[in-house]
């Protein structure tokens, strides 16, 4: 019986202490027409040696690929000791830390966490994380409506952020009745179109989401958004890569009225609309309002999708709004230092339907890598991480834009990942290079009919030159051989 | 001693970043970062130590005995975690084409089709990441269902007094109200009060079962009745399907949805608070409605089930379709025990619990429920002790910690006396149960004899009662550099 420790001594004894005749005995309240005739779908069992050996199997079918794909989640180094701690089965086997006193390792490990997350995002306070980035941002659209005294359930969600968040976002809020307004992209920078977006000025909304880097890697004019945000009467909702922020300004730090674009429209303030300003902020106050983004870069391995964590940080005043565990430091009955779980009146075990959230436990394994990996790599570290990032896809985007029937994208600086168009079908392209072992990015047609061509990459500071260059050689093949040429032949004389 | 206050400026964990990285020349210099984030400056085995030293301070089951009730601690097999941290599986991009995944994949079809015969239900979704999240996955499920019969007038859900928050919490998301209604002497639903709650308001009811309370709804043929007679739908919370397993199936009973919460009885870690995984499976008329993505089976080849595939689908709730690691890690679990193993799961969870009782009645503690036969888990109150000491569940509770063993849980549910709800799993042996037994009685008698020791409980741990008030009221949610 698989981690079941009972003798038949041990099962005789206690039947006997409860005074039941057999183990079907503890079944005799359930109604014996409901008893079901067991399990016979599910495989016999197999010993730890058995499937240890059918997993292997799978995993080596699966094999290993050099990988550019990133649209959300992002290939990093996670140092040996971040695991090997996260699977120490003091924090892999223990639970939400309710009994403090018996808690206090995962309690200050996240207080720590909190600190950091708060410090990255330039922001006063931060949860315990949410389940993904894309959760999270689901959760800071029902937050920012909780806090719009005027009662305006409508965001503002451009087109590029991540398409999978926004479509998370609006299967969990639609059944509040609130509303996601699309904010269109320039084509020509692939960044938030600002005429397009002044055009919505007049649109009572509750939030401007704004993502940076947003989902083709393309840095947003963040103070910018942010300053339209707080002088049209909305919170300003950032969604952001964490591992960028060491090395691109704060999301505490955005707008504040040094904006360049001061072309943009001004509109009536709150009171002017005769609504409450409170706890609405002009155009010339510092900083976004409510910061959420995936957590995974910060040693989290890929591992097919998740498990991943969603982080939140915000400003103080918000801090009762928020979903989600939050840890507080505070003293024992000695005075000496402590942490514990607090304002839990937010939660669902205490406020049942007036809850903030129904989210009852965070991704605490997660958090615990996160919270490792960010010691190990220190200030220095997360912005060489980032910075050598960047330089990767930057000689890629280089090396891969160089050959013929490859062109840039979009105009604008970007942080780790950019947009190519080839002249050649996108999934012929793609499978051809994974034919040679390359997974060459994600095929950006799919969610924007417009950008059918286009391929988002992504080249971290995992990828080594000739990486770069076995990609750029594999494509310079297939699309030669796509297009009529023999390998190798350069495609004009001149290049 | 924070990691914070182990810094020293300019130490560094030199193997673990890459030297010389180019400056980015080419950012616009008013979207850069001005001052470094407050992160620790520290070397390799600074960080090691203080985060091994810091787990040291937890309690977990692989250290302690973990009777939280609801929460069913059971072991964590190792080699569940060993197979799901196989480098491939790590490696996999989501966005990979399902091609490079198979292997993956179809485990997660086994584990989609195995978690379908457990529940009994007609089709599953993995996608939901905790209980609470499938518990939203259901109930957006049963919102979907009325709304694409134009049957929109049902607003209510009704919910036990003695259900989970997350139960009154998921219908107020999900955009309805809730009625609650009350539990009968013997633990069950008022049968009477549910009569009288549904009617054409009625979206659904959310039941769990075996319920908070630790006992089998017997009446719960009948409860779907009225339900369903009403034109609701019936919504079985899975948190104590460890009780049940292989020998009830919630889609034998008729229920409509029900969510699993895999990091119960499947085993799969709690991690400190997640990450968890809550499938939700569902009979077949909320079939067009799962949530996306879930795997698709065709000819041996395994894909994900994506928009174009169904319609009517509540939609996604994650980025990338769940929490792969923690489905992989379940995989591993379900066939390790099999068929046969399931049983007994269930079989050796009601020995456990109904044997720890008996053993603590006959120490003289009193069960909230005597006459009912426990399920997997069951209720202490310490109503009296409260009333004859002073001593609250919840010193009781911190005294328990003294002696090496988690606090079962307090408090929950909120309708029993000063309760403690006590869950000791499948997992554990007759001795630690009988160590268990000695414990409380210990604790009880200091209660009596010098109750000064338990309400200053712990006197053992790293700090002893902390003040919860002043952590709410004088907020101090991050460090700040003197």
């Amino acid at each position: 019986m698989p981690f079941i420790p009972h003798t038949e001594a041990d099962i005789f004894a206690m039947l006997e202490s409860i005074g039941a005749p057999s183990l079907d005995a503890l079944f005799d309240e359930i109604p014996a027409d409901l008893n079901c005739a067991g399990l016979k779908g599910i495989p016999a069992g197999l010993s730890e040696m058995a499937v240890t050996r059918l997993m292997h199997g799978r995993a080596a079918q699966d094999g290993f690929y050099s990988n550019f794909i990133g649209a959300g989640a992002y290939e990093h180094h996670i140092p040996a000791a971040v695991w090997q701690i996260v699977t120490r089965g003091e924090f892999y086997s223990a639970y939400t830390p309710y009994q403090a006193e018996a808690s206090q390792g995962t309690l200050q490990l996240l207080y720590e966490y909190q600190t950091m997350m708060a410090s990255l995002t330039g922001l006063d306070v931060s949860n315990a994380s949410l389940y993904d980035g894309a959760s999270a941002l689901a959760e800071a659209v029902l937050m920012a409506v909780r806090a719009n005294k005027a009662g305006v359930r409508r965001v503002l969600m451009p087109a590029t952020v991540h398409p999978r968040y926004r479509a998370v976002v609006q299967s969990t809020v639609k059944h509040q009745g609130i509303e996601l307004v699309s904010v269109a992209y320039d084509p020509a920078t692939g960044a938030t179109d600002l005429a397009a977006l002044d055009a919505l000025a007049g649109t009572h909304a509750a939030a401007l989401v704004i993502p940076q880097p947003n989902f083709f890697g393309a840095l947003e004019p963040v103070d910018v958004l942010t300053d339209w945000a707080h002088a049209h009467g909305m919170l300003a909702i950032a969604v952001t890569n964490p591992l960028s922020l060491a090395l691109l300004k704060a999301p505490g730090q955005w707008g504040g009225g040094n904006a360049a674009y001061s072309s943009l429209t001004p509109s009536p303030s709150p009171e002017e609309r005769g609504e409450p300003s409170a706890p609405l902020r002009g155009g010339d106050v510092v900083g976004a309002d409510i910061c959420v983004g995936d957590g995974q870069p910060l040693g989290v391995p890929l591992s097919s999708g998740g498990p991943y964590f969603g982080f939140m940080t915000a400003r103080q005043a918000l801090v009762r709004q928020m979903p989600g565990r939050i840890v507080g430091r505070t003293v024992d009955l000695d005075g000496k230092p402590g942490f514990a779980l607090t304002l839990q009146a937010r939660e669902q075990h205490i406020r049942r339907s007036k809850a903030t959230s129904n989210i009852c436990t965070n991704q605490g394994l997660l958090v615990t890598a996160a919270t490792i990996h960010m010691s190990l790599l220190g200030p220095e570290g997360l912005k060489n991480v980032a910075l050598a990032s960047h330089a990767s896809t930057r000689a890629l985007l280089d090396k891969l834009a160089s050959l013929s029937g490859v062109e840039r994208v979009f105009n604008v600086p970007f942080f780790h990942e950019t947009v190519i168009r080839v002249n050649t079908p996108v999934p012929d392209v793609l499978r051809a290079l994974r034919a040679q072992g390359i997974l060459g990015g994600h095929d950006l047609g799919r969610d924007y009919p417009e950008l059918a061509g286009c391929i988002l990459i992504c080249a971290t500071e995992t990828k080594t030159e000739d990486d770069l260059e076995q990609y750029r050689q594999q494509l310079e093949r297939i699309l030669s051989r796509r297009n009529g040429r023999e390998p190798g032949v350069p495609p004009c004389a001149y290049k | 001693m924070l990691i914070f206050e182990h810094a020293h400026p300019g130490r560094r964990a030199h193997a673990q970043a890459p030297y010389n990285a180019p400056a980015a020349d080419d950012l616009p210099a008013e979207l850069l970062r001005q001052s470094p984030p407050l992160l620790p400056e520290t070397s390799e085995l600074d960080v090691v130590r203080h985060y091994t030293r810091l787990s040291q301070k937890n309690f977990s089951i692989d250290t302690q005995f973990y009777p939280l009730g609801s929460c069913t601690m059971k072991y964590n097999p190792r080699a569940c975690n060993t197979l799901a941290m196989l480098p491939q599986f790590l490696a996999r991009h989501p966005l990979a084409d399902v091609e490079t995944g198979q292997g993956f994949l179809v485990s997660m079809y086994e584990l989609q089709e195995m978690l379908k015969e457990v529940t009994g239900m007609a089709a599953v979704s993995m996608a939901p990441m905790a209980g609470a999240h499938g518990e939203f996955a259901g109930v957006a499920m049963i919102r979907a269902y009325h709304d694409a019969r134009g049957d929109s007038a049902r607003r209510e859900i009704i919910c036990p007094d003695a259900a989970h928050g997350t139960n009154p919490a998921t219908a107020s998301m999900c955009g309805y109200t809730v009625r609650e209604i009350p539990t009968d002497r013997q633990g069950n639903v008022d049968l009477e009060a549910l009569r009288a709650a549904v009617g054409p308001q009625t979206a659904g009811l959310m039941l769990t079962n075996p319920s908070t309370l630790g006992v089998f709804e017997q009446s719960i043929v009948e409860i779907q009745r009225i339900v369903h007679a009403a034109g609701g739908l019936s919504y079985y919370d899975g948190a104590n399907l460890n009780a049940i397993l292989g020998r009830v199936r919630p889609g034998d009973m008729g229920f409509d949805v029900i969510h699993m919460n895999l990091h119960k009885t499947f085993s799969t870690p709690h991690g400190g608070g997640g990450p968890g995984a809550g499938p939700v499976g569902v009979s077949e008329r909320l079939k067009p409605f799962l949530p996306i993505p879930y795997v698709l089976e065709d000819r041996g080849f395994h894909r994900w089930a994506e928009e174009g595939d169904c319609p009517q689908s509540i939609g996604r709730l994650s980025t990338f379709g769940g929490n792969m690691g923690v489905l992989l890690r379940a995989w591993v679990y379900a066939r390790m025990l099999g068929g046969q193993g399931m049983l007994r799961v269930a079989e050796f969870a009601a020995l456990n619990a109904n044997y720890l009782a008996a053993e603590l009645r006959k120490a003289g503690f009193d069960l909230a429920f005597p006459e009912r036969r426990a399920s997997h888990e069951f209720i202490v109150t310490l109503k009296k002790l409260k009333d004859a000491t002073g001593i609250s569940a919840m010193d009781f509770a911190k005294r328990l910690l003294d002696y090496g063993f988690h606090a079962p849980t307090t408090y929950f549910p909120m309708l029993v006396p000063e309760c403690l709800l006590i869950e000791p799993t499948e997992t554990e042996s007759k001795e630690t149960l009988d160590a268990f037994v000695t414990a409380m009685v210990k604790v009880r008698d200091e209660a009596q004899l010098e109750p000064e020791l338990v309400k200053g409980a712990p006197h053992t741990l790293p700090v002893r009662r902390l003040d919860d008030v002043k952590a709410a009221r004088e907020l101090d949610l991050t460090w700040k550099p003197v």
